[in-house]
């Protein structure tokens, strides 16, 4: 599992896929290789996946702290805490000075769980920011 | 300290700068090979463990062995009595002897492997449980670097080729105007079809002259004449 194998199930599936979304697929080549997946109508909010030795990472970008209203960013948290078990397969995380939703898969899930995981995790990130959007500037 | 107190004191340290590394690279090497040693001590003691355990049961056969023929003497030894031959009981009594020392040599053998088995067991359990340990360690050391390096990846990408990464607020904004246009364009299409069938519907009834009629110019001339 690499996410060059991703890429080519996700682009080939065309009109397929079984979550009725299309998938745009761009390996960003780096130090560690990371896929950017769009999903079509969507693209403002790309998901990113990279792939370690034990498990599938799948990564949106929801704002930066510097979108936080910082007077209601406790508050914000506590939200976040509450969202997140309701919140399915993904969670909440931070990296650097964002915060992401993410998944993580097993490096033996099938391609069909990828495309699900894909898609929920898309659908995540917009209900999140619809529900979140007061906490932001 | 444990690895997740790492993690972050490192996070808080500043080594989240790109370039920097969460745990240098020396220390996972170093990790690596603790796990690989671990690994070797784990295969030793399972080896000597399955010995051990091959030993246990040889002595417990032989145990078995003695026990039956200290038994078979015995009886050997009864009988002789029986006949009143002392002196070849006394013969089968000097073997049982010899049986019964060999017996305690063996039993004391026994127990020896079978503590032996049982220290084993634990130590192999405990390294198993060290080296499971010692993984998943390793592996949020290298899944929080390889996350890093990815974020350092996607920044850059995202700077040279000059498109950002836009606020949450507006990739929403744009995605649901983006959607509604979707819908309203279906629902105009909808709405379009519709109307054609109505259109041809209507049109089949005024070729058959049904319905509502088109004037014609004699028509209005009739209207005309019978104004007046």
């Amino acid at each position: 599992m690499n996410i060059h194998t991703i890429a080519n199930h996700l682009n080939d599936l065309g009109d397929n896929s079984h979550t009725g979304f299309q998938f745009d697929c761009y390996p960003i080549d780096g130090e560690v290789e990371v896929l950017q997946v769009n999903v079509v109508g969507r693209e403002e909010i790309p998901v990113f996946v990279s792939v370690t030795d034990n498990q599938v990472l799948c990564i949106a970008y929801l704002w930066g702290e510097d979108e936080v209203k910082q007077a209601r960013r406790a508050e914000m948290f506590e939200t976040m805490l509450e969202l997140n078990i309701p919140m399915p397969l993904s969670s909440f995380a931070k990296v650097d000075d964002k915060y992401v939703v993410y998944g993580a898969l097993s490096v033996h899930s099938s391609m069909q769980e990828i495309e699900q995981e894909l898609s929920v995790l898309s659908d995540n990130c917009l209900e999140v920011i619809d529900e979140l959007v007061d906490f932001l500037q | 300290m444990g690895i997740l107190n790492k993690i972050l004191t490192a996070f808080r340290g500043g080594a989240n700068e790109v370039g920097q590394n969460i745990v240098d690279a020396n220390s996972t090497r170093i990790f690596e090979q603790e796990i690989r040693d671990a690994e070797k001590h784990l295969t030793k003691a399972k080896r000597e463990l399955t010995d051990v355990m091959a030993k246990e049961m040889q002595a417990s056969r032989e145990i078995d062995r003695l026990k039956r023929s200290v038994a078979e003497h015995e009886g050997y030894a009864t009988q002789a009595l029986e006949q009143g031959n002392e002196t070849l009981a006394l013969e089968v009594a000097e073997k049982i002897a010899q049986l019964d020392s060999e017996l305690a040599e063996q039993q004391s053998a026994n127990d020896s492997f079978s503590a032996h088995a049982v220290r084993l067991k634990d130590l192999v359990k405990k390294t198993e449980r060290q080296l499971a340990d010692y993984q998943r360690q390793l592996s949020m050391v290298k899944t929080t670097e390889s996350v890093q390096k990815a974020t350092a990846t996607i920044t850059d990408s995202f700077a040279s080729s000059n498109s950002k990464l836009l606020n949450a607020k507006d990739s929403l904004e744009r995605i649901k105007a983006r959607q509604q246009q979707f819908d309203d364009r279906l629902q105009a299409s909808e709405a379009l079809a519709e109307e054609n069938s109505d259109k041809s519907l209507q049109a089949k009834l005024a070729e058959a002259g049904i319905g509502e009629q088109k004037s014609n110019a004699n028509a209005v001339l009739d209207r005309l004449k019978a104004r007046k």
